[in-house]
């Protein structure tokens, strides 16, 4: 892992996002309020540009005609089939569990209707050192 | 490990014929050029008129604007699939694409209610594809657009066309006043047949009737679902109609319909033909007969089983040579060449699948 | 998803059904009514003096044709009677004959396709009270499912409330191509209503006609209605999911009949990627279109719609991924098999035990607490 900056703090602002390129690998880096995360640019299901979807909040309903939103702006949407991936985790939020296919763990959020999926995009370490965004990929 | 990675040698070098790839205009207008100015008149005053709801909008609202993955916009503000450099660079290009197939979905003239302005409009879309795409790219071929409605007019414009090198189908949309197996479309598929020119169907259109037999579904994404099952009643139609009994080599290409339903509608035709055949003794033979001899299916939306193995059983039983990749590019679920089979495919079945059918059924190079 | 359907199982021999007392449960046959005159003396005063001033019947659904052998087989079909008519020939040819220990009566006749609710209501009312008396009063084998008027939600509601206190009545029974599709709100009085007392929401093949048989218009011929009737099961599928009609009401169950269920893999694997990409759209569907239809839909087995060799039948089913949605029946007296060759080939011997009763006993909790011993495979004879 070689460690790369990418962008001076305070370059991406909260809610926004940045495509780097680092040793051929596409990257997208994401400001969620003041913390940094960072996603391969290339989802899971066909290869799609995930990064480059709309950041969503997530919907759930407790019965149906209900829209309840929390979490807005960190779910990005693939801009192909749709799929949704938490920015902080890169765990998909779009299928179930499918234990015996699958070898992560999976399991259902406290509170929420859904279960996580079982596709997870790639994710690397981001920090702050010293006004310099770093990501470690 | 992708599909990428596992790509042999030879399977690199394969270039892709793409069976539905959807151009664009920026606006109807675009067709100006090739319409008379009564109905460019037309067209700016009473304008598009469908059995639908909306002046300008589905009457399902999509999934995204413009049906469009969001980074299908060209960066000159035209709409996804309107401009030809864009196209040849994110897909043409990109993917090696050898061949690709036009299907225009909007406008359509086949299913104006002004019969006689739909007439046009199909000429001038004809016009406007080779003028824009066809001419400029030879690695584009176009399907030529018929106001089916009116048989009489639409195979004036099939007989317009047929030879000319640009195009290598005709096309109707699917949702249609009765369904495309009747005989008032028959006049159709003989000039279609006569003329050695397959019938691309890609679902389409708007005829007044509800979304499903069972009524009008409330959101899109049953509708999305709808309008690829709807495709397999077409093709139910074009064989208990006795299309293809009555024209055995014409051929026709169910598009945007996934297909893996083909092996149940089969076996399910089969069942009840098989009891109630005294009512259609113009189908002599098994209707899945006619799936195999006279039908050939578009890959999108891939078919994605939980074990990915079942796939290949599935096309198995369909046969590998009835199965045309197609990307639909740009819609939003697109499927990517490289990664929407999740199966293993031979480097046989990767030729056939990704080009050889689809050069033979369309006669290309 | 289970693992347990096995693959390239022995076939059974010759698709029967062991004989006698071997507990099966047959969850779609069809007794006739002959004709109004039938239903009159369960009709009020009101409703008998105006079918009869205004001459109200051949209410037969367009969709079964009388005299199409596909609708009656033709050693089924009684001398100048419509096929299913009487309750001791019905009794005799679906039930004797199979050795069943239950069969579910789903009758056909067309009530519910008349735009007059009020009109609807009675009649549907009469035929369910026809049912009980004529055929469930006859012989304790037989069950029943009710007709409600479905063109008034509220109405319907009060006739399941009403059927409900005979606990004969397993189901609610409607047809596949209604006006609006079932899981819309409008239909949830008569969802409440069903799942309240324990009865599956019965969706049968057939048309109110308020729509053409496909979205691209009238097909010209009766074999193309009917083999388009798997589509509009599954337009009924996407609907009840897509509304939230099983998070509404998690304890409903939904049974297709006379479906066929080869479709259902691929109708399945379609809809869930089609979900994945729309989950704002309806985010009370808080889990796979495919894993809501295997918990809460099962299917009878006629029309089977089977390929060609057992071996492609048993992969349908594996690819299913579920030994618990498919229900044992005989559609009596539609002709899909000849003899007591009711089961197809390619069905795991290992799954009939599910497939013959258990399943049926889980899906209809009206059935349970009445002794029937589950279905166990006769020894053959030596």
């Amino acid at each position: 892992m070689t460690r790369h900056v990418i962008a001076r703090a305070g370059e991406i602002a909260p809610g926004e996002r940045r495509l780097v390129e680092l040793d051929g690998r596409r990257i997208g880096v994401f400001n969620l309020a003041g913390e940094y995360f960072a996603l391969l640019d290339r989802c899971p299901h066909q290869g799609g540009p995930m990064c480059r979807g709309h950041q969503v909040g997530f919907v759930t309903a407790a019965r149906p005609g209900e829209y309840v939103r929390s979490r807005e702006g960190e779910l990005v949407k693939c801009p192909w089939h749709g799929w949704m991936f938490d920015i902080r985790t890169g765990q998909s939020w779009c299928g179930p569990e499918r234990l015996s296919v699958r070898r992560f763990e999976v399991s259902v959020e406290p509170g929420a209707a859904l279960v996580e999926g079982p596709f997870v995009a790639e994710t690397y370490p981001v920090s702050v050192e010293d006004d310099y965004v770093v990501v470690q990929a | 490990m992708s599909q990428t990675e596992t790509l042999t040698h030879a399977e690199t070098r394969l270039q892709i014929i793409d069976c539905d790839i959807h151009p664009a205009m920026r606006s109807a207008r675009d067709l100006y050029p090739f319409l008379a100015q009564r109905w460019r008149e037309h067209l700016d005053t009473y304008g598009l008129r469908l059995p639908a709801p909306f002046t300008a909008s589905s009457p399902y609202p999509k999934a995204a604007p413009a049906l469009s993955r969001a980074d299908a916009w060209p960066p000159n503000g035209a709409p996804p699939g309107a401009d030809l450099d864009f196209m040849r660079a994110q897909l043409l290009d990109a993917y090696d694409i050898g061949f690709g197939i036009l299907h225009l979905l909007s406008p359509s003239g086949m299913d104006q209610r002004n019969q006689a302005f739909g007439a046009a409009l199909c000429r001038a879309i004809n016009e406007w594809q080779v003028a824009t795409w066809t001419g400029p790219e030879p690695r584009l071929k176009g399907s030529i657009a018929l106001p089916g409605e009116d048989a009489a007019a639409a195979v004036a414009e099939l007989e317009h066309w047929a030879g000319h090198p640009d195009f290598v189908q005709v096309s109707m949309v699917t949702h249609t006043i009765e369904p495309l197996g009747r005989r008032r479309y028959w006049p159709i598929y003989e000039a279609a047949a006569a003329a050695g020119l397959p019938v691309g169907l890609h679902t389409s259109g708007y005829n007044g009737h509800a979304v499903t037999a069972a009524g009008w579904p409330s959101f899109y994404v049953e509708e999305h679902h709808e309008v690829a099952i709807s495709q397999q009643a077409v093709a139910a139609s074009l064989i208990l109609e006795g299309v293809f009994a009555h024209l055995p080599d014409l051929r026709a290409v169910i598009v945007e319909a996934g297909f893996a339903w083909v092996p149940s509608l089969g076996w399910r035709l089969d069942q009840h033909w098989a009891r109630m055949r005294d009512e259609v003794p113009h189908v002599a033979r098994p209707p899945s007969e006619y799936m195999r001899q006279n039908l050939w299916y578009t890959t999108q939306p891939m078919d994605e089983p939980e074990r990915p193995r079942d796939l290949r059983d599935v096309m198995d039983w369909i046969g590998w040579d009835r199965i045309l990749f197609a990307t639909d590019y740009p819609h939003w679920d697109f499927d990517e060449p490289r990664d929407a089979f999740k199966i293993r495919l031979s480097d046989g079945e990767r030729r056939r699948v990704f080009a050889d059918n689809a050069r033979a059924l369309y006669r290309l190079p | 998803m289970s693992e347990t359907i096995a693959r390239a199982a022995p076939r059974h021999p010759a698709g029967r059904i062991p004989l006698p007392g071997a507990g099966a449960i047959d969850c779609d046959i069809h007794p006739a009514v002959s004709g109004m005159a039938a239903l009159l003396p369960y009709l009020s005063t009101h409703w008998r003096e105006q079918v009869t001033l205004r001459g109200i019947d051949g209410l037969d659904s367009a969709s079964y044709p009388l005299r199409v052998s596909a609708h009656g087989r033709p050693d089924w079909r009684p001398e100048n009677a419509k096929p299913g008519s009487g309750p001791a020939t019905l009794i005799a040819h679906a039930v004797d004959a199979f050795g069943t220990a239950i069969a579910i009566c789903n009758p056909l006749y067309g009530v519910q396709a008349l735009p007059n609710a009020d009109m609807s209501a009675a009649l549907c009312r009469a035929v369910n009270e026809w049912l009980a008396h004529e055929y469930l009063d006859r012989d304790p084998r037989l069950r029943g499912s009710a007709l409600v008027p479905l063109r008034d939600p509220d109405l319907a509601a009060a006739e399941i409330e009403r059927v409900a206190a005979d606990r004969r009545f397993v189901q609610v029974l409607v047809p596949a191509m209604g006006e609006a599709p079932l899981g819309r709100r409008l239909h949830w009085p008569i969802l409440r209503a069903a799942e309240r007392h324990g009865m599956p929401l019965g969706i049968h093949a057939g048309s109110m006609f308020k729509h053409a048989t496909s979205s691209n218009g009238w097909p010209s011929y009766h074999l193309e209605d009917t083999v388009l009737q798997s589509h509009a099961f599954q337009a009924q599928l996407l609907s009840l999911v897509s509304e939230g009609a099983f998070a509404e009401f998690p304890r409903l169950r939904v049974v297709l009949l006379e479906a066929g269920f080869t479709w259902l893999p691929q109708f399945l694997w379609r809809a869930t990627r089609t979900w994945r990409a729309m989950r704002a759209e309806v985010p009370w569907v808080d889990r796979s279109p495919a894993d809501i239809i295997r918990e809460h839909v099962r299917v009878t087995i006629q029309p089977t719609d089977a390929p060609p060799t057992a071996d492609a039948m048993s992969r349908v089913l594996a690819q299913l991924g579920s030994d618990r949605m498919l229900l044992f029946s005989t559609d009596y007296p539609h002709w899909h098999f000849d003899g007591l060759d009711a089961l197809p080939a390619g069905i795991p011997d290992a799954m009939l035990p599910r497939l013959l009763s258990e399943n049926a006993l889980e899906t209809y909790p009206r059935l349970q607490g009445q002794g029937l011993c589950a279905w166990t495979p006769v020894k053959a004879e030596p």
